[in-house]
């Protein structure tokens, strides 16, 4: 299974982020092998629909988990549809390595 | 006999209790009841910032409706403040989102979608979860 965590940076050490559609980068994670891909979030400047365009890559990326911290209405409304799991974290003082480490 | 309200949907319970004013000198007063739904309103138009149309679409209301709940607790929340009255937050007549979770040992909120099983965390697979619904 696939989880993508919202990351401020492309590194493990980088802060989790606490937006969605316009988090800086998506942290993708095997959980079966434990290997994490960094891919940049081309929408985070759009003027509108950022959310609806991350969650087309979300599933481009294949995964079924979204760990983040909020999502928008629209978001929301696709993610449902498309059966994928949203795991909301309200403290953004954590690393990706932090989150990464608690799932296993 | 008047016609029954309609759900108003709420995605979440508001995370406070109340409010309280502080400093105030004449005592404390009667108390300013602002509902479920009426936190929903300022939250989906004052501070994710949609239009009402939208927001009342998620709601489940019509724009109208929509519109009185939202000038309610405005108005509630200006007596509240211009009076130095305590915000108390009250169910009123909402209908919570009833597919979110919360982890009692982290928590984490999260929903299970219909294809998934397992009723645990996502994040600390603790068992110890609870329906958002049942918490109020």
């Amino acid at each position: 299974m696939k989880t993508i965590i919202s990351s401020t940076g492309k590194k493990l050490e980088s802060g989790f982020d606490l937006r969605f559609g316009r988090a800086e980068w998506f942290c993708l994670l095997d959980e079966e092998t434990g290997e994490t891909t960094f891919h940049e979030n081309e929408n985070k400047e759009a003027s509108h629909g950022a959310g609806t365009k991350a969650v087309e890559k979300v599933i481009e990326l294949g995964a079924s988990k979204i760990i983040s911290g909020d999502f928008g209405p629209k978001a929301k409304e696709l993610l449902e549809k498309f059966n994928i799991q949203m795991v909301l974290l309200s403290d953004d003082s954590r690393s990706i390595a932090d989150i990464i480490d608690r799932i296993k | 006999m008047p016609r029954r309200k309609r759900m108003r949907k709420v995605a979440a319970p508001p995370g406070f209790r109340g409010y309280k004013p502080y400093g105030n000198r004449h005592g404390s007063k009667e108390h300013v009841d602002l509902l479920y739904e009426e936190y929903e309103a300022i939250k989906l138009a004052d501070y994710q910032l949609m239009n009402h149309q939208e927001a009342s679409h998620l709601m489940g209301v019509s724009r109208a409706t929509f519109a009185r709940v939202y000038e309610s607790a405005r108005r509630k929340i200006a007596r509240a403040l211009v009076e130095t009255r305590e915000i108390r937050s009250v169910f009123g007549n909402a209908s919570l989102d009833h597919s979110w979770f919360a982890c009692e040992d982290c928590e984490t909120r999260f929903n299970i979608p219909d294809n998934l099983t397992g009723q645990h965390c996502p994040l600390c697979k603790s068992e110890n979860i609870h329906s958002i619904k049942e918490q109020i």
